[in-house]
């Protein structure tokens, strides 16, 4: 009760700081050289106010206050402590504060750890970013209040879907969002050094830094939304080109450009609308991915309780963003890149170039993907559904020149360079090319554009390794990441290209054998959980090479929802993941089992950590040279 | 660097040695590529409610009698419209899902082009 | 002049999207079949109820009847709901109640209809759920208006008094 009482003031506090912040910072904008003490503590004091109300909430779900609407919706007593904890932004509402947090944690970390930039810049990038809080306050406050009550107050809350009760989704919303809603200070920080003419070197450098933070973290959010779909959603897959999903990749593309776009930016004061451009379009493409998953005008596997009002709110607040960037980009911004646009077509920043023009491909292929089934409903009432195969079609053969352009495009200088003495570079090649040609024979996968594809990321992962040994520390960073990358297509392509799979129904004693492979089912135990029933099968299976391993896969039936979901039990190794799951079959004795082998899962993990990790690197190194 | 690349030569011929089924392989990515109506966010392969089920009998049913890949899309089709293909038919309500990302890309590319180009000048 | 025209295209292309959007919201994202196309009934071998023997579609429905086939289970709730409705359709003998035993335990099924009574003319067993899928229903209940060998409506969901009404104007 008090909890919710807390909290809600709260909100409406931090809702009147904003608004008071818009004044302070007008007063403050004209007349002073250094930032006022009170804008630096407003700021504080509403990120203060923010963590006060999203604790309240917290304490709602941990002592299961159902007084609280959104604890009864989505918690319930036998829940664990840690999932009553990570259930608070497990859904709409709650999620929605942890949006504001971030909001409210950015600005005011960006307020106190940029120096040597103009104040003015400073307090515009304040108010731009108030914008974005208070149109969140709002939204918040009016339309998904995490702190209604329900009287009679009930006794039991309706519980969380047990699909969302995994450790991976518990902590993915959070670092996803800090990816995610940290864009937010990249977007007001452009939109405040256009306004104010002051986009060059130094500001470059300056925000580069948030960049590589979003990106960090944005990076590491979709890993984890990744790896819950593998292990949650059943089946194998890792990611299934879904709407959620796609919107999180939007963003990614187009921040992974921004920050390669950055770099040109810091080093030649060139391609400064581009920037703009990007920084704009990437958190305009997380707002308008929250707008696509939260209003319901998209079905996907993931389902947030959808309310019109909620969409059209986001929508329109959306649009007033856009439209605000939209003026200011073409009311402020001269380009004055003419003077300096000097482009050999054998440097780094035509590669860079090119490689914008690769990521902007990939990120209109996701976005029409995505989108275009909406247009043609509402234009012509057709019904069509876009899927993996539309996604792979259009980029598959674009990957190929891509790894090309990412293993030759750093060894290029700025401004100028030649190719000599870099022989290496096509024996790398030809080495690749041999080495995708005789793996795909010996496996009768003899398929053109697999070979080509296997070459090319071949051919980026030896460039990479040898720099490791060649370059040592120079451009570590980035060698880290682009290393990274071609070690994730190279385990995506085996993990896709050499997995296996045995479908079959056993009843209870039954034993499946073919050439390869013996599936025995050997019995059944049951569990009682306090907030599930399982329903255990015992598996042992042995491969034809002798290797026997012990499988329990196990039926879940939650009470509270009542949902059965199905665990599969993957046995993780560094070469392969072997993955086994049952399901009941609707009046039968048998149950469904599916078996699969499917090599280097961890590696598509761990090539994730090691791109995100070029971002941690980099970032360690700015701060160690300042 | 020589020792590093036999050891990956070793490593990819001693991992996979599964041969695959055509058939089973044929029937899932038939099902993977047919959208579930039952849960709609999953693929047929993906989803096991009953109607996905009884969905993946009735593919292995239509292999059987020797449909190719393209006449069980057309069968479904018909009976559940264009939504259940995942990958839409090339037609005239999705041309512009087709060619606007490739318009994009060459005209991403002539921007650049151009920009080369003017140094010459 | 090129200085405008850009900032004014971006903002229609930018209008046009928002009234998109905005248009997308109202209607309902949940994919359902057209429902009012009419279509030939499909052609199958099926096991009737009680005799478990194999009959042809073709001698089940015939010329200038009209059907309806319900498709349910015992494990089905809304068909419990919906039963009642059938029941006192099947009083009137103005349209044959065809039943689908969809994916059903044979004795449950029984029970279900001792316990509710039996609409049905015939009954049939879809074992396996394949010939729900040959009809291109997707779940239980699902209900289909047959005349002339075509499906002339179909319902997705229980049927209520509403639907029965709409059905009984149909017929006439």
């Amino acid at each position: 009760m008090i909890y919710s009482l807390v909290g809600y003031y709260s909100l409406i506090l931090g809702l009147i700081i904003g608004l008071s912040l818009f004044y302070f910072s007008y007063k403050n904008f004209n007349n002073s050289n250094i930032l006022d003490t009170k804008i630096l503590s407003f700021t504080f004091l509403q990120l203060f106010f923010v963590i006060i109300s999203f604790l309240c909430l917290i304490f709602s779900f941990v002592v299961s206050d159902f007084s609280n609407e959104t604890v009864f919706n989505n918690s319930h007593t036998t829940k664990p402590l840690f999932y009553k904890i990570s259930g608070t932004w497990g859904n709409h509402e709650g999620s929605l504060l942890l949006w504001l947090l971030v909001l409210t944690l950015f600005i005011f970390l960006f307020l106190v750890r940029t120096k040597n930039q103009p104040v003015k810049y400073k307090i515009l990038t304040l108010v731009f970013q108030q914008i974005i809080i208070v149109g969140f306050f709002l939204f918040l406050i009016k339309t998904s209040n995490p702190f209604n009550y329900i009287f009679p107050i009930p006794t039991e809350g309706l519980g969380l879907n047990p699909i969302l009760q995994d450790p991976a989704l518990a902590i993915h919303p959070p670092i996803l969002y800090l990816g995610y809603v940290g864009s937010s200070i990249i977007f007001s920080s452009v939109l405040a050094a256009t306004s104010l003419k002051i986009i060059s070197t130094s500001w470059a450098s300056h925000i580069k830094k948030w960049i590589l933070i979003s990106w960090i973290f944005l990076t590491l959010g979709i890993l984890l939304g990744s790896i819950w779909a593998y292990y949650e959603l059943g089946w194998g897959g890792f990611w299934f080109w879904d709407p959620v999903e796609n919107v999180s990749l939007m963003p990614w593309l187009a921040l992974t450009t921004l920050l390669h776009c950055i770099l040109v930016l810091e080093k030649k004061s060139i391609l400064t609308s581009w920037v703009i451009i990007l920084s704009i379009a990437t958190f305009t493409l997380s707002m308008c991915g929250t707008f696509l998953v939260r209003s319901g005008i998209l079905n996907s596997v993931h389902t947030f309780a959808n309310d019109p009002e909620r969409g059209l709110f986001i929508l329109v607040f959306l649009f007033i963003l856009i439209f605000l960037s939209i003026l200011i980009f073409f009311f402020f911004h001269k380009d004055n890149d003419r003077k300096s646009s000097s482009f050999f077509w054998l440097s780094k920043e035509t590669s860079i170039l090119i490689n914008n023009w690769f990521m902007m491909y990939f990120l209109s292929v996701v976005l029409i993907g995505t989108v275009y089934p909406i247009f043609l409903d509402v234009i012509s009432s057709q019904k069509i559904s876009v899927g993996p195969p539309f996604y792979h079609k259009l980029m598959i053969p674009f990957l190929i020149p891509f790894l090309l352009m990412m293993a030759i495009g750093p060894k290029l200088r700025w401004i100028k360079s030649q190719l000599k003495d870099k022989t290496y570079l096509i024996s790398f090649f030809i080495i690749s090319i041999l080495l995708a040609f005789l793996v795909l024979k010996n496996f009768n996968q003899n398929i053109l554009i697999n070979t080509i594809l296997i070459s090319s990321a071949l051919y980026l992962f030896f460039i990479t390794l040898r720099d490791f040994f060649v370059k040592k520390y120079k451009n570590i960073s980035q060698n880290i990441s682009h290393f990274g990358f071609s070690l994730l297509i190279l385990s995506i392509l085996f993990n896709s290209l050499f997995s296996s799979e045995i479908i079959t129904n056993l009843k209870i004693g039954e034993t499946f054998e073919n050439s390869k492979t013996k599936i025995v089912f050997e019995s059944v135990d049951q569990k009682k959980e306090k907030n599930y029933n399982a329903i255990i099968g015992n598996f042992l299976i042995s491969n034809h090479d002798g290797g026997e391993d012990r499988f329990s896969p196990q039926l879940r039936i939650y009470n509270q929802p009542v949902i059965a979901t199905s665990e599969a039990d993957i046995k993780t190794t560094l070469m392969s993941d072997k993955f086994i799951v049952i399901n009941l079959v609707q009046n039968q004795d048998f149950f469904n089992v599916r078996y699969q082998v499917k090599p280097f899962m961890l590696w598509i993990w761990l090539s994730v950590i090691l791109i995100s990790l070029g971002g941690i690197v980099s970032l360690l190194k700015k701060d160690n040279e300042k | 660097m020589k020792v590093l690349r036999f050891f990956l030569i070793i490593i990819l011929f001693f991992t996979f040695s599964v041969l695959k089924a055509d058939e089973l392989d044929k029937r899932n990515n038939i099902t993977k590529n047919l959208r579930c109506l039952v849960c709609q966010g999953q693929s047929i392969y993906d989803s096991d409610s009953e109607f996905a089920n009884s969905l993946k009998i009735l593919v292995d049913r239509k292999i059987d009698e020797g449909l190719t890949e393209a006449e069980i899309y057309e069968y479904f089709k018909n009976k559940y419209g264009e939504w259940i293909l995942y990958d839409p038919k090339l037609n005239k309500n999705t041309y512009i899902l087709w060619f606007m990302p490739l318009l994009i890309f060459l005209f991403g590319g002539a921007i650049i082009f151009k920009k080369l180009k003017k140094k010459h000048d | 002049m090129k200085n405008k025209i850009l900032p004014f295209s971006v903002i229609i292309i930018f209008g046009i999207i928002f009234f998109i959007f905005y248009k997308g919201l109202e209607d309902s994202k949940i994919y359902t079949p057209d429902v009012n196309t009419k279509k030939e009934i499909p052609d199958f071998n099926i096991k009737e109820f009680f005799s478990g023997e194999n009959v042809k579609s073709s001698n089940i429905f015939k010329l200038d009847k009209i059907y309806l086939l319900n498709i349910w289970s015992s494990w089905c709730v809304p068909c419990r709901q919906e039963h009642a409705f059938l029941m006192n359709l099947s009083l009137d003998n103005k349209v044959n109640i065809i039943g689908m035993n969809y994916k059903d335990n044979l004795s449950n099924a029984e029970n279900f209809l001792k316990e509710l009574g039996n609409p049905y003319k015939e009954i049939y067993i879809d074992l396996d759920g394949t010939i729900a899928i040959e009809w291109g229903a997707y779940g239980v209940p699902e209900s289909f208006l047959i005349y002339n060998n075509e499906i002339i409506k179909k319902y997705i969901g229980p049927l209520n008094q509403q639907l029965i009404e709409e059905i009984n104007l149909l017929i006439k």
